[in-house]
């Protein structure tokens, strides 16, 4: 659409025989902006970056780079580069030959060749391996070799598929914190495959959404985790996942409020449709302060455990109806541990959801914040 | 594994050793034929004491074939030079077009793709003598009977099928990501042949060709029918040991021991590669 897009994809459809993998998927990434699309396995997310590199044919629909139409170029000369999930190193090739291999097709000088293969290889801390076969390489090496194939020309428009996938954690954790600044370095335009949502707000300048073959939802990390287009996406994003009550709102004087558990929770943006309508209300787990089981405004319940996750505190607790909530604080927080307690709902953080379409209702504060 | 007793490694070290026995001694017999004359092979009971001779291989250098009635030519060397000149061209022809039609089947799914590749398997289901009559009698008004043209086109039934749908496998496992990665990196469908699927299909590629060398060498019926005396391979170039005065086990099994070192050796020689396909597996890393 905009002139400066590096990549815009248009109405992007693709079955295979009766399985439609890609439904009508549009959407643009700006110059040197990182998209991460994100979404759970068999979303079509890797079949939508091989449409993109044009490794597969779509159905319909156009994919532009920098503003050319390459729907019908074939890969070689859509300038872009791509790495795999499974890596998809040539096991006959050394990690050099591999890197080289998108210089080689430019015919480069052997001289600026191996220079170019050197620096990219030491940017990446795999110049001491470049003599080793695939095989000999750890998992890691392996990720770095391929980063580093696609990285190698310095495409426009660099796509990444859940490239962290198959590497052990801690080299996970490295490489996220790396490869934002590798990619701001390249200032190339970046699409960002993943199945992890704190991969996917790490790394991305926007994500995008995608399920069964739709984009549901585009927009910054905080947007989505904040306003989540639907119940799908708010319990894809969140660890501990979100807490979701069935309720009906009613009118309660001047206000609207739902009842949690013989509690009233105000809902004050509330508008008045929501009045009698089946829904649900999410609250995210770091959303919920623990409090004295008599504090006014507090769901009176029982904590039932407590478990570490990460550098947070899970309690799980049961309500006087019998329903189960999670709250999350900071490890350095105490708080009673066991016992009788209370759970104090931000009110910030309440989101109301249609039960029947699953589709987030915009309460009147969040169309008042301005979208990222 | 580890804890396997003692006795069960020698079972298993004993039955290995019936297997080998088993298949190699017909070899191993023929070779020891080879190496007496008609006398002591015929002599009962067998026994597996004589004194050697070389007179069985040096008639067949000589092209003569001495017998207690008569002496008789023989051109079993320009058989064994037959064998080599049709069962490589076969191969190297069948390599050429096979190898090709192999990649397109198992890359790029076309209408009717199955349907081409089934009928050209379909060629080993047919007894041959089924095709050879007509054959005859096209290869004569073509002017090609007799020829190593027409035999080696023959010997494409034989080859093309095998090669093809060993090859399409080897290719099937090649993860399509590496070839989509190859040609990402800027590189076009020929290269990507050339340069990926070949190198990696190598060993899928050796196991075929000497699996359509040795059917090929083998062959008897089509030589037979289609080929006059100069033309003719080792296999039917042996009938000429059953002779009218008697069959000449010695000569037969020297030319036998003669006609399988071609196919020994190729086959030592593809061995480096065939392992190295076993090792290549892992492709998928």
């Amino acid at each position: 659409m905009s002139v400066t897009a590096g990549l815009s994809v248009t109405s992007l459809s693709k079955s295979f025989k009766d399985l439609q993998v890609l439904d009508k998927v549009t959407f643009d990434v700006p110059k040197s902006e990182t998209l991460v699309l994100f979404g759970p396995s068999g979303a079509g997310k890797t079949v939508l970056l091989r449409c993109i590199a044009g490794a597969v044919d779509a159905d319909s629909g156009t994919v532009q780079i920098d503003g050319d139409d390459v729907t019908q170029v074939p890969p070689e000369s859509r300038g872009v580069g791509m790495a795999f999930q499974n890596f998809a190193l040539f096991p006959h090739m050394n990690a050099f030959e591999n890197i080289a291999s998108p210089l080689r097709a430019q015919r480069q000088p052997r001289l600026s060749l191996a220079e170019t293969v050197d620096s990219v290889a030491r940017l990446l801390k795999i110049d001491h391996v470049l003599d080793h076969a695939p095989r000999e390489l750890s998992n890691g090496q392996k990720q770095r070799t391929a980063l580093a194939r696609a990285l190698a020309a310095e495409p426009g428009l660099l796509l990444l598929d859940d490239p962290l996938r198959n590497v052990d954690a801690k080299l996970r954790f490295e490489m996220r914190l790396e490869l934002p600044r590798l990619l701001a370095d390249r200032q190339a335009t970046v699409v960002y495959v993943t199945q992890d949502y704190k991969e996917a707000m790490a790394l991305g300048d926007r994500i995008a959404v995608l399920d069964q073959g739709r984009i549901v939802q585009i927009g910054s990390a905080a947007a989505i985790y904040r306003r989540p287009a639907n119940i799908t996406i708010a319990k894809l994003f969140g660890d501990p996942v979100i807490n979701l009550l069935e309720v009906v709102p009613e009118r309660e004087k001047q206000a609207i409020s739902v009842q949690v558990s013989n509690q009233q929770i105000m809902l004050p943006h509330a508008a008045d449709d929501v009045i009698g309508r089946p829904c649900m209300l999410g609250i995210r787990p770091e959303d919920i302060a623990i409090t004295a089981p008599d504090v006014p405004a507090a769901v009176p319940v029982s904590i039932e455990a407590e478990t570490p996750l990460n550098e947070k505190i899970v309690s799980l607790a049961i309500t006087q109806r019998g329903r189960e909530l999670l709250a999350s604080r900071p490890a350095d927080v105490a708080s009673p541990s066991a016992g009788a307690a209370g759970f104090l709902f931000n009110g910030d953080g309440v989101m109301l959801f249609d039960r029947e379409s699953e589709r987030r209702i915009d309460m009147q504060s969040d169309s008042g914040k301005k979208t990222a | 594994m580890q804890h396997q007793s003692v006795l069960e490694n020698w079972l298993r070290g004993i039955a290995l050793a019936l297997i080998v026995l088993f298949f190699m001694f017909p070899i191993f017999w023929i070779l020891l034929m080879s190496l007496q004359t008609n006398e002591t092979i015929l002599r009962s009971p067998p026994s597996m004491v004589f004194s050697p001779t070389l007179s069985n291989y040096q008639a067949i250098f000589a092209g003569r074939l001495d017998s207690n009635a008569a002496s008789l030519d023989i051109r079993f060397l320009g058989n064994l030079w037959n064998s080599i000149i049709l069962s490589v061209g076969s191969v190297g022809v069948a390599l050429l077009f096979g190898v090709p039609a192999a990649y397109a089947f198992a890359r790029y799914k076309f209408r009717g793709s199955e349907d081409i590749a089934f009928t050209l398997l379909s060629f080993r289901f047919a007894p041959p003598l089924l095709v050879l009559l007509p054959l005859t009698s096209y290869f004569q008004t073509l002017g090609i009977a007799d020829t190593y043209f027409g035999l080696i086109w023959v010997y494409q039934l034989i080859c093309l099928p095998l090669i093809l749908w060993i090859v399409r496998g080897y290719f099937e496992d090649i993860p399509a990501d590496v070839e989509h990665a190859y040609r990402i990196a800027g590189h076009g469908w020929f290269a990507t042949f050339r340069n990926i699927a070949l190198p990696l299909a190598r060993p899928g590629i050796a196991a075929a060709g000497l699996l359509a060398f040795i059917f090929a060498w083998n062959n008897f019926i089509f030589a037979l029918v289609l080929a006059s005396a100069d033309k003719q391979p080792v296999t039917v170039g042996a009938l000429a040991f059953v002779t009218a005065s008697g069959i000449q086990y010695g000569q037969i099994a020297a030319a036998v021991v003669l006609s399988i070192a071609p196919t020994l050796a190729l086959a030592l020689y593809a061995q480096r590669y065939l392992v190295e396909g076993l090792s290549l597996g892992a492709v998928k890393g």
